[in-house]
Protein backbone atom coordinates (compact mmCIF):
# COMPACT_ATOMS: atom_id res chain seq x y z
CA UNK A 1 0.00 0.00 0.00
CA UNK A 2 1.36 3.39 -0.92
CA UNK A 3 1.26 5.73 2.03
CA UNK A 4 0.11 8.99 0.53
CA UNK A 5 -0.97 11.64 3.02
CA UNK A 6 -2.32 14.07 0.46
CA UNK A 7 -3.10 13.76 -3.23
CA UNK A 8 -4.18 16.82 -5.20
CA UNK A 9 -5.10 16.40 -8.85
CA UNK A 10 -5.83 19.21 -11.32
CA UNK A 11 -7.08 21.52 -8.59
CA UNK A 12 -8.51 24.86 -9.72
CA UNK A 13 -9.68 27.68 -7.49
CA UNK A 14 -11.17 31.01 -8.50
CA UNK A 15 -12.02 34.16 -6.53
CA UNK A 16 -14.59 35.60 -8.92
CA UNK A 17 -12.63 36.13 -12.11
CA UNK A 18 -9.24 35.75 -10.40
CA UNK A 19 -7.69 32.34 -11.05
CA UNK A 20 -5.99 31.65 -7.70
CA UNK A 21 -4.90 28.02 -8.25
CA UNK A 22 -4.21 26.69 -11.73
CA UNK A 23 -4.25 22.92 -12.28
CA UNK A 24 -2.36 22.12 -9.12
CA UNK A 25 -0.97 18.58 -8.90
CA UNK A 26 0.71 17.70 -5.65
CA UNK A 27 1.33 14.45 -3.80
CA UNK A 28 2.59 14.39 -0.24
CA UNK A 29 3.98 11.21 1.31
CA UNK A 30 3.23 10.28 4.89
CA UNK A 31 5.82 11.85 7.15
CA UNK A 32 7.00 14.23 4.47
CA UNK A 33 7.82 17.84 5.40
CA UNK A 34 7.08 20.37 2.71
CA UNK A 35 7.80 24.08 2.71
CA UNK A 36 5.88 26.28 0.30
CA UNK A 37 7.13 29.74 -0.55
CA UNK A 38 6.45 32.37 -3.14
CA UNK A 39 5.53 36.05 -3.52
CA UNK A 40 2.33 37.33 -1.90
CA UNK A 41 -0.71 36.55 -3.99
CA UNK A 42 0.97 33.49 -5.50
CA UNK A 43 -1.70 31.17 -4.06
CA UNK A 44 0.45 29.43 -1.46
CA UNK A 45 -1.92 30.11 1.45
CA UNK A 46 -4.90 29.30 -0.73
CA UNK A 47 -3.26 25.98 -1.62
CA UNK A 48 -2.95 24.75 1.96
CA UNK A 49 -6.37 26.14 2.87
CA UNK A 50 -7.97 23.89 0.23
CA UNK A 51 -6.58 20.82 2.03
CA UNK A 52 -9.02 21.24 4.95
CA UNK A 53 -11.56 23.01 2.74
CA UNK A 54 -11.36 26.40 4.37
CA UNK A 55 -11.39 27.26 0.67
CA UNK A 56 -13.70 25.26 -1.59
CA UNK A 57 -12.28 24.39 -4.99
CA UNK A 58 -13.98 24.75 -8.37
CA UNK A 59 -12.55 21.65 -10.00
CA UNK A 60 -10.12 18.83 -9.36
CA UNK A 61 -9.72 16.16 -6.68
CA UNK A 62 -8.21 16.30 -3.20
CA UNK A 63 -7.68 13.09 -1.25
CA UNK A 64 -6.46 13.38 2.33
CA UNK A 65 -5.62 10.20 4.25
CA UNK A 66 -7.51 8.22 1.65
CA UNK A 67 -10.64 10.30 2.23
CA UNK A 68 -11.85 12.15 -0.83
CA UNK A 69 -12.50 15.67 0.40
CA UNK A 70 -14.48 16.68 -2.64
CA UNK A 71 -16.86 13.69 -2.45
CA UNK A 72 -19.22 15.38 0.01
CA UNK A 73 -20.99 13.72 2.93
CA UNK A 74 -19.19 14.20 6.23
CA UNK A 75 -15.82 13.74 4.55
CA UNK A 76 -14.91 17.36 5.28
CA UNK A 77 -15.42 16.81 9.01
CA UNK A 78 -13.36 13.60 8.93
CA UNK A 79 -10.53 15.30 7.07
CA UNK A 80 -10.57 18.26 9.45
CA UNK A 81 -10.28 15.90 12.42
CA UNK A 82 -7.12 14.52 10.84
CA UNK A 83 -5.59 17.81 9.70
CA UNK A 84 -4.43 20.43 12.19
CA UNK A 85 -3.91 24.03 11.14
CA UNK A 86 -1.89 26.91 12.56
CA UNK A 87 -2.64 30.44 11.36
CA UNK A 88 -0.57 33.56 10.94
CA UNK A 89 -2.71 35.47 13.45
CA UNK A 90 -2.98 32.56 15.95
CA UNK A 91 -6.79 32.74 16.06
CA UNK A 92 -6.99 31.54 19.63
CA UNK A 93 -10.45 31.93 21.17
CA UNK A 94 -10.01 35.04 23.35
CA UNK A 95 -12.93 34.32 25.69
CA UNK A 96 -11.50 30.94 26.75
CA UNK A 97 -8.46 30.03 28.79
CA UNK A 98 -5.55 28.24 27.16
CA UNK A 99 -6.80 24.92 28.52
CA UNK A 100 -10.36 25.54 27.31
CA UNK A 101 -8.99 26.43 23.88
CA UNK A 102 -7.26 23.06 23.82
CA UNK A 103 -10.13 20.84 25.02
CA UNK A 104 -13.04 22.34 23.05
CA UNK A 105 -12.56 20.52 19.75
CA UNK A 106 -11.54 17.12 21.19
CA UNK A 107 -14.65 17.19 23.41
CA UNK A 108 -17.10 18.46 20.80
CA UNK A 109 -15.79 16.85 17.64
CA UNK A 110 -14.00 13.72 18.87
CA UNK A 111 -16.41 13.27 21.82
CA UNK A 112 -13.53 12.73 24.24
CA UNK A 113 -14.34 13.10 27.97
CA UNK A 114 -13.26 16.30 29.73
CA UNK A 115 -10.82 14.43 31.98
CA UNK A 116 -9.13 12.79 29.03
CA UNK A 117 -9.13 15.98 26.95
CA UNK A 118 -7.56 17.97 29.78
CA UNK A 119 -4.89 15.33 30.34
CA UNK A 120 -4.04 15.40 26.62
CA UNK A 121 -4.05 19.19 26.60
CA UNK A 122 -1.65 19.43 29.55
CA UNK A 123 0.63 16.91 27.88
CA UNK A 124 0.81 18.98 24.67
CA UNK A 125 1.19 22.25 26.56
CA UNK A 126 4.13 20.60 28.26
CA UNK A 127 5.54 19.69 24.88
CA UNK A 128 5.33 23.26 23.58
CA UNK A 129 6.93 24.28 26.90
CA UNK A 130 4.14 26.38 28.42
CA UNK A 131 2.37 24.06 30.90
CA UNK A 132 2.20 26.85 33.49
CA UNK A 133 0.02 29.05 31.23
CA UNK A 134 -2.92 26.62 31.07
CA UNK A 135 -5.32 28.79 33.07
CA UNK A 136 -4.44 32.13 31.49
CA UNK A 137 -6.32 33.88 28.73
CA UNK A 138 -4.65 34.31 25.33
CA UNK A 139 -4.38 38.10 25.75
CA UNK A 140 -2.14 37.54 28.79
CA UNK A 141 0.47 35.71 26.69
CA UNK A 142 3.18 36.93 24.32
CA UNK A 143 2.78 36.36 20.59
CA UNK A 144 5.24 33.48 20.61
CA UNK A 145 3.44 31.82 23.52
CA UNK A 146 0.08 32.30 21.79
CA UNK A 147 1.34 30.62 18.65
CA UNK A 148 2.70 27.72 20.69
CA UNK A 149 -0.72 27.37 22.33
CA UNK A 150 -2.24 27.36 18.84
CA UNK A 151 0.10 24.52 17.88
CA UNK A 152 -0.79 22.60 21.06
CA UNK A 153 -4.51 23.21 20.40
CA UNK A 154 -4.18 21.70 16.93
CA UNK A 155 -2.16 18.74 18.26
CA UNK A 156 -4.83 17.96 20.86
CA UNK A 157 -6.98 16.64 18.01
CA UNK A 158 -4.18 14.12 17.36
CA UNK A 159 -3.93 15.03 13.69
CA UNK A 160 -1.85 13.06 11.21
CA UNK A 161 -1.10 16.12 9.10
CA UNK A 162 -0.29 19.68 10.18
CA UNK A 163 -0.73 22.79 8.02
CA UNK A 164 1.12 25.98 8.90
CA UNK A 165 0.05 29.22 7.23
CA UNK A 166 2.90 31.72 7.76
CA UNK A 167 3.09 30.84 11.47
CA UNK A 168 5.90 33.29 12.27
CA UNK A 169 4.98 36.26 10.05
CA UNK A 170 3.02 38.08 12.77
CA UNK A 171 5.67 37.57 15.45
CA UNK A 172 8.31 39.91 16.78
CA UNK A 173 11.76 38.70 15.66
CA UNK A 174 12.81 37.51 19.11
CA UNK A 175 9.79 35.18 19.27
CA UNK A 176 10.25 33.55 15.89
CA UNK A 177 12.82 31.08 17.16
CA UNK A 178 10.68 29.58 19.95
CA UNK A 179 7.92 28.84 17.44
CA UNK A 180 10.30 27.44 14.83
CA UNK A 181 11.93 25.23 17.48
CA UNK A 182 8.52 23.83 18.34
CA UNK A 183 7.88 23.13 14.66
CA UNK A 184 11.29 21.51 14.23
CA UNK A 185 10.56 19.20 17.20
CA UNK A 186 7.30 18.24 15.56
CA UNK A 187 9.04 17.56 12.26
CA UNK A 188 11.62 15.33 13.96
CA UNK A 189 8.80 13.25 15.42
CA UNK A 190 7.65 12.36 11.94
CA UNK A 191 4.57 14.57 11.57
CA UNK A 192 3.47 15.18 7.98
CA UNK A 193 3.79 18.94 7.59
CA UNK A 194 3.00 21.56 4.99
CA UNK A 195 4.37 24.97 5.90
CA UNK A 196 3.87 28.21 4.07
CA UNK A 197 6.80 30.26 5.31
CA UNK A 198 9.64 32.50 4.28
CA UNK A 199 11.89 31.12 7.02
CA UNK A 200 14.52 29.62 4.75
CA UNK A 201 16.60 28.37 7.67
CA UNK A 202 13.63 26.29 8.71
CA UNK A 203 13.27 25.00 5.16
CA UNK A 204 16.92 23.97 5.04
CA UNK A 205 16.74 22.34 8.47
CA UNK A 206 13.63 20.20 8.15
CA UNK A 207 12.09 20.25 4.67
CA UNK A 208 12.16 17.17 2.47
CA UNK A 209 10.93 19.26 -0.40
CA UNK A 210 10.58 22.99 -1.05
CA UNK A 211 7.92 24.27 -3.42
CA UNK A 212 7.94 27.63 -5.15
CA UNK A 213 4.61 29.04 -6.29
CA UNK A 214 3.91 32.01 -8.50
CA UNK A 215 0.62 33.23 -9.98
CA UNK A 216 -1.30 30.14 -8.87
CA UNK A 217 1.15 27.64 -10.36
CA UNK A 218 3.75 25.35 -8.76
CA UNK A 219 6.77 26.65 -10.66
CA UNK A 220 9.54 24.60 -9.13
CA UNK A 221 9.94 21.93 -6.47
CA UNK A 222 13.08 20.27 -5.23
CA UNK A 223 15.02 19.05 -2.22
CA UNK A 224 16.25 22.06 -0.17
CA UNK A 225 19.88 21.88 -1.31
CA UNK A 226 19.08 21.84 -5.00
CA UNK A 227 16.24 24.32 -4.50
CA UNK A 228 18.41 26.96 -2.89
CA UNK A 229 21.72 26.28 -4.64
CA UNK A 230 20.63 25.54 -8.18
CA UNK A 231 17.26 27.19 -8.83
CA UNK A 232 16.24 26.63 -12.43
CA UNK A 233 13.35 29.01 -12.88
CA UNK A 234 14.15 32.68 -13.36
CA UNK A 235 11.29 33.86 -11.14
CA UNK A 236 12.58 31.65 -8.34
CA UNK A 237 16.10 33.01 -8.82
CA UNK A 238 14.73 36.55 -8.47
CA UNK A 239 12.64 35.55 -5.46
CA UNK A 240 15.57 33.94 -3.66
CA UNK A 241 17.67 37.00 -4.46
CA UNK A 242 15.08 39.23 -2.80
CA UNK A 243 14.65 37.30 0.44
CA UNK A 244 18.31 36.36 0.94
CA UNK B 1 -69.50 64.61 35.65
CA UNK B 2 -65.82 65.41 35.89
CA UNK B 3 -63.75 63.28 38.24
CA UNK B 4 -60.90 64.60 40.32
CA UNK B 5 -57.35 63.41 39.67
CA UNK B 6 -56.89 61.67 43.01
CA UNK B 7 -54.71 58.86 44.32
CA UNK B 8 -57.24 56.33 42.95
CA UNK B 9 -56.66 57.67 39.43
CA UNK B 10 -52.90 57.65 39.95
CA UNK B 11 -53.13 54.06 41.18
CA UNK B 12 -55.10 53.08 38.06
CA UNK B 13 -52.33 54.49 35.89
CA UNK B 14 -49.56 52.90 37.97
CA UNK B 15 -51.28 49.52 37.80
CA UNK B 16 -51.30 49.76 34.00
CA UNK B 17 -47.49 49.78 34.11
CA UNK B 18 -47.64 46.02 34.49
CA UNK B 19 -49.25 45.66 31.06
CA UNK B 20 -46.54 47.82 29.54
CA UNK B 21 -43.97 45.58 31.22
CA UNK B 22 -45.73 42.36 30.20
CA UNK B 23 -46.04 43.50 26.60
CA UNK B 24 -42.39 44.64 26.58
CA UNK B 25 -41.26 41.32 28.03
CA UNK B 26 -43.23 39.26 25.51
CA UNK B 27 -41.95 41.37 22.62
CA UNK B 28 -38.38 41.28 23.91
CA UNK B 29 -38.28 37.53 24.53
CA UNK B 30 -40.09 36.75 21.29
CA UNK B 31 -37.88 39.26 19.51
CA UNK B 32 -34.77 37.70 21.02
CA UNK B 33 -35.69 34.29 19.61
CA UNK B 34 -36.77 35.73 16.27
CA UNK B 35 -33.77 38.07 16.21
CA UNK B 36 -31.32 35.21 16.78
CA UNK B 37 -32.93 33.32 13.92
CA UNK B 38 -32.77 36.40 11.67
CA UNK B 39 -29.16 37.13 12.63
CA UNK B 40 -28.06 33.53 11.93
CA UNK B 41 -29.99 33.47 8.66
CA UNK B 42 -28.54 36.83 7.69
CA UNK B 43 -24.98 35.52 8.22
CA UNK B 44 -25.55 32.05 6.75
CA UNK B 45 -23.71 30.65 3.75
CA UNK B 46 -26.85 30.48 1.61
CA UNK B 47 -27.51 33.53 -0.54
CA UNK B 48 -31.24 32.77 -0.73
CA UNK B 49 -31.61 32.65 3.06
CA UNK B 50 -29.56 35.82 3.49
CA UNK B 51 -31.84 37.65 1.04
CA UNK B 52 -34.98 36.42 2.77
CA UNK B 53 -33.77 37.67 6.15
CA UNK B 54 -32.67 40.97 4.61
CA UNK B 55 -36.14 41.37 3.08
CA UNK B 56 -37.79 40.76 6.45
CA UNK B 57 -35.57 43.33 8.12
CA UNK B 58 -36.19 45.91 5.39
CA UNK B 59 -39.97 45.55 5.58
CA UNK B 60 -40.06 46.02 9.34
CA UNK B 61 -37.46 48.78 9.46
CA UNK B 62 -39.02 50.57 6.48
CA UNK B 63 -42.60 50.81 7.77
CA UNK B 64 -43.98 52.60 10.84
CA UNK B 65 -44.56 50.43 13.90
CA UNK B 66 -48.12 51.81 13.99
CA UNK B 67 -48.84 50.37 10.52
CA UNK B 68 -47.41 47.03 11.62
CA UNK B 69 -49.77 47.08 14.60
CA UNK B 70 -52.75 47.93 12.38
CA UNK B 71 -51.89 45.25 9.85
CA UNK B 72 -51.51 42.53 12.46
CA UNK B 73 -54.60 43.70 14.37
CA UNK B 74 -56.87 43.65 11.34
CA UNK B 75 -54.94 40.76 9.81
CA UNK B 76 -55.93 38.50 12.70
CA UNK B 77 -59.56 38.84 11.59
CA UNK B 78 -58.61 38.11 7.97
CA UNK B 79 -57.03 34.76 8.93
CA UNK B 80 -60.05 33.96 11.11
CA UNK B 81 -58.58 34.60 14.55
CA UNK B 82 -60.51 36.62 17.13
CA UNK B 83 -59.60 40.30 17.35
CA UNK B 84 -57.55 40.54 20.51
CA UNK B 85 -55.52 43.68 21.24
CA UNK B 86 -52.95 41.92 23.46
CA UNK B 87 -52.35 39.16 20.91
CA UNK B 88 -52.10 41.66 18.06
CA UNK B 89 -49.75 43.94 19.98
CA UNK B 90 -47.59 41.03 21.11
CA UNK B 91 -47.29 39.60 17.59
CA UNK B 92 -46.59 42.95 15.93
CA UNK B 93 -44.02 44.04 18.54
CA UNK B 94 -42.34 40.61 18.42
CA UNK B 95 -41.94 40.86 14.64
CA UNK B 96 -40.71 44.42 14.99
CA UNK B 97 -38.20 43.47 17.70
CA UNK B 98 -37.04 40.43 15.68
CA UNK B 99 -36.11 42.68 12.78
CA UNK B 100 -34.22 45.22 14.89
CA UNK B 101 -32.48 42.72 17.18
CA UNK B 102 -31.69 40.58 14.14
CA UNK B 103 -29.91 43.52 12.54
CA UNK B 104 -28.06 44.46 15.76
CA UNK B 105 -26.90 40.89 16.29
CA UNK B 106 -25.95 40.39 12.65
CA UNK B 107 -23.59 43.32 13.08
CA UNK B 108 -22.17 41.79 16.27
CA UNK B 109 -21.68 38.38 14.63
CA UNK B 110 -19.92 39.96 11.67
CA UNK B 111 -17.70 41.97 14.01
CA UNK B 112 -16.18 38.73 15.34
CA UNK B 113 -13.02 38.28 13.22
CA UNK B 114 -13.44 35.65 10.48
CA UNK B 115 -10.29 33.92 11.76
CA UNK B 116 -12.27 32.75 14.78
CA UNK B 117 -14.76 30.88 12.68
CA UNK B 118 -11.96 29.57 10.44
CA UNK B 119 -9.97 28.25 13.37
CA UNK B 120 -13.10 26.55 14.71
CA UNK B 121 -13.82 25.04 11.29
CA UNK B 122 -10.23 23.85 10.96
CA UNK B 123 -10.69 22.10 14.33
CA UNK B 124 -13.63 20.28 12.72
CA UNK B 125 -16.26 21.92 14.93
CA UNK B 126 -19.76 21.77 13.44
CA UNK B 127 -21.66 24.96 12.53
CA UNK B 128 -23.66 24.57 15.73
CA UNK B 129 -20.59 24.24 17.97
CA UNK B 130 -18.76 27.04 16.11
CA UNK B 131 -21.65 29.40 16.74
CA UNK B 132 -22.45 28.24 20.25
CA UNK B 133 -18.94 28.08 21.70
CA UNK B 134 -16.85 30.43 19.57
CA UNK B 135 -18.76 33.10 17.63
CA UNK B 136 -21.89 33.88 19.66
CA UNK B 137 -20.16 34.28 23.06
CA UNK B 138 -17.88 36.88 21.49
CA UNK B 139 -20.73 38.54 19.57
CA UNK B 140 -22.82 38.69 22.75
CA UNK B 141 -20.31 40.96 24.45
CA UNK B 142 -20.45 43.38 21.54
CA UNK B 143 -24.24 43.22 21.37
CA UNK B 144 -25.21 43.80 25.00
CA UNK B 145 -25.09 47.60 25.03
CA UNK B 146 -27.06 48.17 21.77
CA UNK B 147 -29.53 45.45 22.82
CA UNK B 148 -30.33 47.22 26.08
CA UNK B 149 -30.59 50.46 24.10
CA UNK B 150 -33.15 48.82 21.83
CA UNK B 151 -35.09 47.54 24.84
CA UNK B 152 -35.65 51.18 25.85
CA UNK B 153 -37.01 51.90 22.36
CA UNK B 154 -39.25 48.85 22.63
CA UNK B 155 -40.73 49.88 25.99
CA UNK B 156 -41.58 53.29 24.58
CA UNK B 157 -42.88 51.62 21.41
CA UNK B 158 -45.48 49.66 23.38
CA UNK B 159 -47.32 52.97 23.89
CA UNK B 160 -48.59 52.62 20.31
CA UNK B 161 -50.57 49.54 21.37
CA UNK B 162 -52.94 52.03 23.05
CA UNK B 163 -54.20 52.95 19.58
CA UNK B 164 -55.55 49.45 18.94
CA UNK B 165 -57.25 49.59 22.33
CA UNK B 166 -54.82 47.67 24.53
CA UNK B 167 -54.90 49.15 28.04
CA UNK B 168 -51.28 49.62 28.89
CA UNK B 169 -49.74 52.72 30.45
CA UNK B 170 -50.58 55.23 27.71
CA UNK B 171 -54.14 53.97 27.22
CA UNK B 172 -54.70 54.08 30.98
CA UNK B 173 -53.63 57.73 30.86
CA UNK B 174 -56.08 58.44 28.05
CA UNK B 175 -58.92 56.81 30.00
CA UNK B 176 -58.17 58.86 33.13
CA UNK B 177 -57.76 62.03 31.08
CA UNK B 178 -61.15 61.50 29.43
CA UNK B 179 -62.69 61.40 32.92
CA UNK B 180 -60.70 64.15 34.64
CA UNK B 181 -59.79 66.59 31.80
CA UNK B 182 -56.42 67.23 33.42
CA UNK B 183 -54.20 66.35 30.44
CA UNK B 184 -51.03 68.01 31.70
CA UNK B 185 -51.17 66.30 35.05
CA UNK B 186 -52.28 62.93 33.67
CA UNK B 187 -49.80 62.69 30.81
CA UNK B 188 -47.10 64.20 33.00
CA UNK B 189 -47.63 61.24 35.35
CA UNK B 190 -47.62 58.80 32.44
CA UNK B 191 -44.41 60.28 31.04
CA UNK B 192 -42.76 60.17 34.46
CA UNK B 193 -43.60 56.47 34.76
CA UNK B 194 -42.05 55.75 31.33
CA UNK B 195 -39.00 57.69 32.43
CA UNK B 196 -38.69 55.64 35.62
CA UNK B 197 -38.75 52.47 33.51
CA UNK B 198 -36.39 53.62 30.80
CA UNK B 199 -33.85 55.82 32.50
CA UNK B 200 -32.09 53.09 34.51
CA UNK B 201 -31.88 50.99 31.35
CA UNK B 202 -30.36 53.90 29.41
CA UNK B 203 -27.81 54.36 32.17
CA UNK B 204 -27.06 50.65 32.11
CA UNK B 205 -26.60 50.71 28.33
CA UNK B 206 -24.27 53.69 28.55
CA UNK B 207 -22.29 52.07 31.37
CA UNK B 208 -21.89 48.84 29.40
CA UNK B 209 -20.88 50.74 26.28
CA UNK B 210 -18.16 52.54 28.21
CA UNK B 211 -16.97 49.25 29.66
CA UNK B 212 -16.97 47.71 26.19
CA UNK B 213 -14.87 50.59 24.84
CA UNK B 214 -12.34 50.19 27.63
CA UNK B 215 -12.18 46.44 26.99
CA UNK B 216 -11.53 47.01 23.29
CA UNK B 217 -8.84 49.64 23.75
CA UNK B 218 -7.09 47.63 26.44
Amino acid sequence: MTEKAIIMRAVNKYYGAFHALKDIDLTVDRGERIVICGPSGSGKSTLIRTINQLEAIESGTIIVDEIELTAGGDNVTKVRQDVGMVFQSFNLFPHMTVLENCVLAPMKSRKVSRTEAEATARQYLERVKIPEQADKYPAQLSGGQQQRVAIARALCMKPRIMLFDEPTSALDPEMVKEVLDTMIDLAREGMTMLCVTHEMEFARAVADRVIFMDKGVIVEENAPDAFFNNPVNERLQNFLGQIA
Amino acid sequence: MIREFTSAEVLFIVMAVRWTLILSAIAFLGGALGGLLIALTRTSASKGLRRMAAGFIQVFQGTPLLMQLFLVYFGLAVVGLPINPLLAAAVALTLHASAYLGEIWRGAIEAVPSGQSEAASALSLSYRDRMRHVVLPQALRLAIAPTVGFLVQLIKGTSLASIIGFTELTRAGQIINNATFQPFLVFGTVAALYFILCWPLSLLARHMEARMRRAITR
